[in-house]
């Protein structure tokens, strides 16, 4: 699986893939995509990243350990539901925001947020299972 | 998409618009509040000496919360929230009433008392493995199962605190502990498997999965939903989490393998998780259909006691020992629910309750016992009572409570079922009920004889730990004074479990408080 042009095209296939998922995680509040799908691409992009320049090599550039990544996706969900206390509505409920931001209208919610971590979550948990996999995949 | 501008359509129609009330929230903060701090520890790694001062002080917080939300429950009746604030049946809905409050907060000491126990119970490498995350989102599970009032989301809860337990048996992955993982995994994905065909089978028949929905259109429905084979499915996924015969033998096969405080927890919560969704469906939701099954409940029950008691007097392992009478308390809580009526339903909650703090200090005592005489053991387990004259008043003390005698907290529940075996003329249930309290005190009592008061042969045991660490006795001492104190005054206790007890089988109050104004 190491050839030379399979490791000269990963790092940008991982960014572009890294990009999409983001994308795909932005416009799931109407359309399909959203927090679970689009960490699942961002998973992909990182296990293809491993597969070319080693599983060191990736978490390394992830930086943190994907369990606490994970954990922090837990976190934002559940800060998510906890803002609408401030509001005296339920719990979960959306709230929306919408700043102004060079003269664009900038839709910002609790549900993005969720969603937020919802996509950490998975990027979290199946990279770590994935990441593990490839460790002892033994090549 | 959303856009500030859009027109509002009548809002009142979907959604709830009055205001919450601050002190509503306590519905929902038990499990978002164990969440959020499961979610903490998990992104805290490196610092792994913090992990359990956060988790004790978030165990702390949940006692505090839960008692707020009892005292909130019995000041002001059932409380609902419906998340995103979207109207019931459509939203899923958190409802408390006296039940699922009484359950949390009796949840939540024990938990908290298993957080102090494990200061000393789990090492480093325990904590490496995220001892303290799981046990937190186990907490997150058992308290969302209790307070939810949506059957899929307790199924929901139900795989949050199974998963959290998977992680917590295997700690240590030791051969041993796989191999109790195994059984216990294994059936209790069927159990749960079994539970997830039943709600489906149950959104089938009624279009909704809201209890108190389902709670008043059972009526309507009995001439054409398949109503008697909807509450045997959930009789069985229920009896399978629960350990009752004859599908109890991932208990004992399983229990005795992880670490003491992990086995404390799991006597102490998993089983009663079970319970209390047995008598959540069977006794509001579907009360008619339980009626029906009573006779096959109350010889399960009776069969459970009895196995269980017989199992626990065959034993020779403390621990192993604990996990039969953990059985055995199950058959006299579902001889309860089989009774039914204000007695019945009362004592298996009394019980539910009692088993909880009594069998989780058991389990205590068992890491304890092993601590000083260096084994799980009976044939090297001795000299116990002079070794620590406290801690042998402590066993003794638990060895009354969990027999069901006098002046401790196993005893008023006992009294309940009998008397309300006896009032239905079940005469055959009540003899289960004190042959088995006579057998438990039998099993108990030999263990006391033999552990504690045999002298130990000489040079045995020297090398076994001497002092035992606060922090271990204070936990057991702690549950040990609360079973004590029910025992002695159980008053206050009994009249909000005969409400609570009252308000399942008489749910009008929890309709009211999910549909408000939908007077039936």
């Amino acid at each position: 699986m190491r050839s030379v042009i399979f490791r000269a095209v990963a790092p940008f296939l991982t960014s572009l893939m890294v990009l999409f998922s983001i994308f795909v995680l932005l416009r799931g509040h109407n359309e399909p995509g959203g927090g679970f799908i689009g960490g699942l691409v961002a998973v992909s992009a990182l296990a293809v990243y491993g597969i070319a320049c080693g599983v060191e090599t990736v978490r390394r550039a992830i930086y943190f350990h994907p369990m606490a990544i994970a954990g922090a996706g837990l976190f934002a969900a559940t800060i998510a539901g906890l803002i609408s206390m401030a509001a005296r509505v339920p719990f979960m409920t959306g709230l929306w925001v919408y700043p102004s931001l060079l003269g664009v209208e900038v839709p910002l919610s609790t549900v993005m947020l969720f969603d937020c971590g919802v996509y950490l979550v998975v990027v979290g948990a199946i990279s770590s299972i994935a990441l593990s996999l490839e460790e002892r995949g033994g090549e | 998409m959303a856009v500030s501008t859009s027109p509002l359509a009548d809002l009142s129609a979907a959604l709830v618009l009055e205001p919450v009330a601050a002190a509503d929230w306590l519905v929902i903060l038990p499990v978002a509040w164990c969440l959020a701090f499961g979610a903490l520890l998990v992104m805290l790694r490196r610092p792994i000496g913090l992990h359990p001062f956060i988790a004790v002080a978030g165990l702390a917080g949940l006692v505090v919360i839960d008692g707020l939300l009892l005292q909130h429950v019995i000041a002001n009746g059932p409380v609902t929230m419906v998340m995103g604030r979207w109207l019931p049946p459509f939203g899923i809905a958190f409802t408390v009433d006296l039940t699922g409050a009484l359950f949390a907060l009796v949840a939540s000491i024990v938990a908290f008392a298993g957080g102090i126990y494990s200061l000393a119970d789990i090492n480093d490498s325990g904590r490496r493995y995220g001892f303290y995350p799981f046990l937190m989102l186990l907490m997150a599970g058992v308290s969302g199962a209790f307070l939810t009032g949506d059957i899929f989301n307790l199924y929901v809860w139900f795989e949050v605190l199974l998963i959290s337990s998977f992680g917590l048996i295997v700690l240590g992955s030791e051969r041993e502990q796989i191999d109790g993982a195994v059984k216990y995994g294994f059936l209790n994905l069927v159990a749960t498997t079994l539970f997830l065909i039943a709600t489906g089978y149950l959104y089938a028949s009624f279009g909704t999965l809201n209890m108190a929905d389902i709670a008043r259109k059972a009526e309507g429905l009995r001439g054409t939903a398949p109503l008697m084979t909807l509450t045997t499915l959930f009789l069985l996924a229920f009896g399978m989490k629960a350990a009752a015969f004859p599908v109890n033998f991932w208990l004992p096969a399983s229990y005795h393998t992880p670490r003491v405080v992990v086995s404390a927890l799991f006597a102490g919560l998993l089983t009663k998780v079970g319970i209390y969704a047995l008598i959540r469906v069977t006794v509001m939701l579907l009360p008619l259909e339980r009626e029906e099954l009573s006779f096959v409940i109350a010889a399960v029950g009776a069969l459970t006691m009895l196995v269980g008691v017989f199992g626990a007097l065959a034993q020779s392992d403390f621990r192993r020992m604990l996990g039969y009478l953990v059985i055995s308390g199950i058959g006299s809580i579902l001889a309860g629910i089989a009774v039914g009526g204000p007695g019945g339903i009362g004592g298996a909650i009394f019980y539910a309750l009692h088993s909880m703090l009594v069998m989780t200090a058991l389990y205590f005592a068992s890491g304890v016992a092993a601590k000083l005489g260096g084994s799980f053991s009976l044939s090297s387990l001795a000299g116990l009572y002079r070794r620590h004259v406290g801690f042998a008043a402590i066993s003794l003390m638990l060895a009354f409570a969990v027999s069901g005698l006098p002046p401790f907290s196993g005893f008023w529940p006992k009294v309940m079922l009998v008397k309300a075996a006896l009032d239905i003329g079940a005469w055959w249930l009540a003899a289960a009920l004190l042959v088995t309290g006579f057998l438990t005190t039998i099993a108990t009592g030999r263990f006391f004889l033999l552990a504690y008061w045999r002298d130990a042969a000489e040079g045995e045991g020297a090398t076994a730990e001497a002092r035992i660490p606060a922090v271990i006795l204070l936990p057991l001492a702690a549950l040990t004074l609360l079973t004590l104190g029910i025992g002695l005054y159980p008053e206050p206790l009994l009249s909000t479990i005969q409400n609570a007890a009252a308000g399942l089988s008489e749910p009008s109050s929890y309709l009211n408080s999910v549909f408000p104004g939908a007077a039936r």
